[in-house]
C-alpha cells in the first residue's frame, strides 16, 4: 500500500505548477475567459515542448508513455491554475485514439497531438444534454464510400480552435442505441460546420456545432462500424476522473487561499482564523477534500491497472464536483463580500465548480449507476 | 500510489477472516456489535470468548515490539485486524487494553513491564477508564480527582464518569492530580490497580435504556506507589501514549459500511405501497450516497495509517477520520430509520422490528460516539490547530 505520488509525479507536479503560476497567472485566466477562443498559441506550444499533450501517449507514437495517474498530477495543477486550454478536450480525443484507431490513424495523429501540431475535441453531447447513447440523434448515412453526417452537437469545447472533432453519430436507426454508435474523425474545416459560442457559468468556451450534410471518408471512422459506444464510455470514465482531478487542484487552492486570509484578516480585533465557526468550516473541507481525493486516486489506481472502474468512476465523480461545489460555497463566505467580485479569484473556482456539477452526468445520475453497480 | 496489500498483509486477513467466518457461528441473536458486550451476560460471555481465542493467537499484540512479546508489525496491519474484527462484528478487543499498554511500554519500570504486559497480552485483565470526570469532559486536562502520598500508598479521592464497562471490570486506570499547584495537565499522575475498597460504580444508563457506562465514586481508594505508571506529574504523557496506536478508527467506518449493507438487503425485500423499497429512485439515492461514503471512509483511515508507518504526525488526519466516521454512522442509522417508516421505530423485543430494531438502537447509541473520545468540535479543533495552524485562542 502506498498513498504517496512517486518523486517523478513530484517533479512533474513542481514543473507544472511553476510554469504555470509564471506563464498562466490569473491576470491571464481573466483576459482568456474573455477572450472567444481562449486560445494562446505560444502557450499551447510551451505545453507540447513540456510534453504534456504526449503525457498519455505511448513513446512508439511520439508521447512519453506515462501513466494515467501522472495526468492526474498534471491536471490537479491545471486545476489549481484555472487553466483555459484545449487541453482537456485534446487528450480525451487521444484516449479515443489509442483505444479505437487503426494504426495508420494512431501513427498519423498521436505524434501530432504530442506535438501540440493538432488539437482535437469530442462532439459527443447534443441538444439532448445526456452522456447515454439513447441522447445521440445525429446521424451518418454511408454514401458511396464516404459518409454524410447531419446533426446538431451542443456542448462542445473548444470547437473554434480544434482540428479535429471526433463526431459520435448514430450509424443505424434500428438497433438499440448503445449498438448502433460510430466514431468518425471530422476535419474541422470541412464544408458544412457552423460553429456558435455557448457561453457558461465558467466561460470554458462550449459551442454548438451543427454539422449539415458534412462528408467524411469512410476510412476516417474510428473503430468497427456501430461499435463506438463501448469506446466512448471507456474515454468518458478517464475523462471524468481527469476533471475530478482538476478539481482536486481547485478545491486545495480554496483551502489553502482560505487559511492564508483567515489569519490575516481582523474583525472584532483578531484574525477571524481564531474564531471557531471558521475553524470549523475549514475543518470540515479539508476533511472532504481529503476524503474525496481517496476516491478519486482509488479510481485513477484501477484505470491504470486496466481493471473495471464503472462503480467507482461514478463514486468519484459524484463525491468531488459535490465537495468542490460545498468548498467553494464556503470558500466564498470566508472571504465575505471580496470573494463575490469579479476581481477576487475566488469566483474562477466557485464557477468552475458549477460546471462541474452536470459535466459527464450530474451527481444523480452517477449515484443511479452507483446503485446500479452494487445491484440494487 | 498503490492501493494493493502486500501478499502478507493478505494472508493476515484471510487468517483474520477465516477466524471470524468461525466465532460469528456463535453470535447471540440481534448482536449489534462490538458495544452490546458489556450491555448483557450474554454479550460479555461471547466478548470473552472470543477475547481469549484472539489472545491465544497473540493477535491483541500486533504492534507491539517483539521485546514484549509482541509482533511488531506496523499500522497496515493492524488496521487490517481492526477492519475485519469490524466487519464481522466480532468483539476481538478487551474495553481500553491498549491504553495501559502503550503507558507500560514507553513509561513503565522493567518490572512494571514484566508484571502487567504478559497478563495484558493475555487479557486477563478488564480496564476500566478513569479518565472523565463530571467537570473534566473535553477540557480533560482539568481533572480534580486528588491523590496524596501515604507512606508507600497514594490515596485517592474524587468521582470519574463514562466509566464504560466498570460492572465488567476487574482492575482500574485512573488519571488523578498529584499536584494542586501545577496547572492543568501537569499536575497529574497514571495510576493502575485492582478494584477494591474505595472504588463504587453507579449505572449510568444509556437514553436507550442499556447499561454501558457508569459513574465511579473514589473514596479513599489506596494504590501502591509501584502502580505509577511514569513519573509523578506526567501522567498526561502516559495516556496520550496509547494514542500512537490505531490512530486511524477504522473499526467505525467499516462497522457502518456493515450496517448500510444489512439497511441495503433490507431494502430489497422489504414492500411499500406495492414498490420493492430498493426499486424507489429517492431510496435508491440515499443508498448510493452512503455507499460512496463508505468507501471513501476506510480508505481514509488506511491513507492515516500509511502516514503514520511514514513517521508523519496524524494528529489532523486521525482526528478527521475519527469525526467524519462518527457523523456518517449518524447520518446513517437515522435515514435508515426514515427509510423503514414506522417500522424503523420498532424496538428488538417484537416481532414486527426490522433486523432487530437495530437502527433505532444505533441512532441512540451513535449520537454518543459523536462525542465519547473526542466530540466533533474537538476533532475539528484539532484539525485546524494542528493541521491548518490557524490560531488556538
Amino acid at each position: 500500500m502506498d498513498f504517496g505520488f512517486s518523486e517523478e509525479q513530484g517533479i512533474l507536479r513542481k514543473m507544472a505548477h511553476d510554469f504555470l503560476e509564471k506563464e498562466f497567472p490569473k491576470t491571464l485566466v481573466r483576459e482568456m475567459e474573455e477572450d472567444l477562443t481562449g486560445f494562446r498559441s505560444d502557450i499551447w506550444k510551451n505545453m507540447a515542448e513540456l510534453g504534456w499533450m504526449g503525457l498519455i501517449i505511448p513513446e512508439e507514437y511520439g508521447g512519453s508513455s506515462c501513466t494515467f495517474m501522472d495526468l492526474v498530477v498534471l491536471m490537479e495543477e491545471m486545476g489549481r491554475a484555472c487553466l483555459v486550454s484545449p487541453f482537456f478536450s485534446t487528450v480525451t480525443c487521444s484516449f479515443v485514439l489509442l483505444d479505437a484507431g487503426r494504426e495508420e490513424q494512431k501513427k498519423e495523429f498521436l505524434p501530432k497531438i504530442a506535438a501540440g501540431e493538432k488539437i482535437f475535441t469530442l462532439a459527443l453531447t447534443e441538444p439532448s444534454a445526456t452522456y447515454d447513447a439513447v441522447g445521440i440523434a445525429t446521424k451518418a448515412v454511408e454514401d458511396e464510400g464516404q459518409y454524410i453526417i447531419n446533426g446538431t452537437k451542443l456542448f462542445v469545447h473548444d470547437a473554434q480552435v480544434v482540428d479535429y472533432f471526433l463526431c459520435v453519430a448514430k450509424t443505424n436507426p434500428l438497433s438499440p442505441p448503445e449498438e448502433s454508435i460510430s466514431i468518425f474523425l471530422v476535419d474541422a474545416k470541412s464544408q458544412g460546420i457552423k460553429i456558435t459560442p455557448l457561453p457558461t457559468i465558467a466561460d470554458d468556451k462550449q459551442t454548438e456545432v451543427v454539422l449539415e450534410d458534412v462528408l467524411v471518408p469512410k476510412e476516417n471512422m474510428l473503430g468497427e462500424l456501430n461499435a463506438g459506444w463501448p469506446t466512448v464510455r471507456k474515454a468518458l470514465d478517464r475523462a471524468v476522473i481527469a476533471k475530478c482531478a482538476e478539481m482536486i487542484g481547485g478545491a486545495d487552492w480554496t483551502v489553502e487561499n482560505c487559511v492564508d486570509y483567515v489569519k490575516e484578516r481582523v474583525q472584532f480585533g483578531k484574525p477571524i482564523g481564531s474564531f471557531g465557526i471558521i475553524q470549523h468550516y475549514l475543518a470540515e473541507m479539508w476533511t472532504e477534500i481529503g476524503h474525496a481525493k481517496r476516491l478519486v486516486y482509488h479510481a485513477a489506481w484501477l484505470i491504470d491497472q486496466g481493471a473495471r472502474c464503472a462503480k467507482e468512476v461514478a463514486m468519484a465523480n459524484a463525491r468531488m464536483s459535490e465537495v468542490y461545489n460545498r468548498v467553494t460555497r464556503t470558500g466564498v463566505q470566508i472571504f465575505g463580500g471580496i470573494g463575490t467580485t469579479r476581481e477576487h479569484d475566488m469566483g474562477l473556482y466557485y464557477r468552475r465548480a458549477r460546471q462541474g456539477i452536470p459535466l459527464f452526468g450530474s451527481p444523480d445520475s452517477c449515484r443511479e449507476r452507483v446503485a446500479y453497480e452494487v445491484g440494487l | 500510489m498503490d492501493f494493493k496489500f502486500t501478499p502478507e498483509q493478505e494472508v493476515l486477513r484471510k487468517a483474520f477472516e477465516d477466524f471470524c467466518k468461525e466465532e460469528v457461528k456463535r453470535e447471540p441473536e440481534g448482536w449489534i456489535g462490538g458495544l452490546a458486550a458489556e450491555e448483557s451476560d450474554e454479550g460479555w460471555a461471547y466478548h470473552r470468548s472470543v477475547v481469549d481465542k484472539v489472545a491465544g493467537k497473540g493477535w491483541l499484540c500486533l504492534p507491539w515490539p517483539k521485546e514484549y512479546g509482541g509482533h511488531g508489525h506496523g499500522p497496515i496491519e493492524q488496521l487490517i485486524f481492526n477492519e475485519v474484527m469490524a466487519y464481522y462484528r466480532v468483539p476481538a478487543l478487551p474495553f481500553h487494553f491498549m491504553t495501559v499498554a502503550a503507558g507500560i511500554m514507553e513509561y513503565g519500570t522493567e518490572d512494571q513491564k514484566k508484571e502487567w504486559l504478559p497478563k495484558i497480552a493475555r487479557a486477563e485483565i478488564n480496564w476500566a477508564e478513569g479518565l472523565s470526570e463530571p467537570n473534566a469532559g473535553s477540557d480533560l486536562a482539568t481533572v480534580s480527582t486528588t491523590a496524596v502520598a501515604d507512606g508507600n500508598d497514594y490515596v485517592i479521592n474524587g468521582q470519574k464518569v463514562w466509566t464504560s464497562g466498570a460492572h465488567r471490570a476487574d482492575h482500574i486506570f485512573i488519571l488523578a492530580r498529584t499536584d494542586p499547584n501545577e496547572p492543568r495537565h501537569k499536575g497529574l499522575t497514571f495510576f493502575i490497580n485492582k478494584i477494591g475498597p474505595g472504588i463504587e460504580f453507579r449505572p449510568l444508563i444509556f437514553m436507550n435504556g442499556s447499561h454501558f457506562y457508569n459513574e465511579t465514586f473514589i473514596d479513599d481508594f489506596r494504590v501502591p506507589e509501584e502502580n505509577i505508571v511514569g513519573k509523578i506529574n506526567k501522567g498526561w504523557y502516559v495516556m496520550m501514549a496509547g494514542r500512537n496506536y490505531a490512530r486511524a478508527n477504522i473499526a467505525a467506518a467499516v462497522s457502518g459500511k456493515r450496517d448500510l449493507e444489512d439497511l441495503i438487503e433490507c431494502c430489497k425485500h422489504t414492500e411499500e405501497g406495492g414498490e420493492i423499497l430498493a426499486r424507489k429512485p429517492l431510496i435508491r439515492q440515499k443508498l448510493a450516497e452512503f455507499l460512496i461514503d463508505y468507501e471513501a471512509a476506510p480508505k481514509f483511515a488506511y491513507y492515516v495509517g500509511w502516514l503514520q508507518s511514514k513517521g508523519k504526525d496524524v494528529a489532523a488526519e486521525a482526528a478527521a477520520c475519527g469525526y467524519y466516521a462518527n457523523e456518517l454512522n449518524l447520518r446513517l442509522a437515522n435515514s435508515a430509520m426514515e427509510i423503514m417508516g414506522l417500522y424503523g421505530t420498532v424496538t428488538k423485543e417484537s416481532r414486527w422490528a426490522p433486523l432487530y430494531g437495530k437502527f433505532q438502537d444505533l441512532c441512540q447509541w451513535h449520537s454518543g460516539f459523536t462525542i465519547a473520545g473526542g466530540t466533533t468540535e474537538i476533532r475539528k479543533n484539532v484539525i485546524a490547530w494542528s493541521g491548518l495552524k490557524l490560531p488556538r485562542s
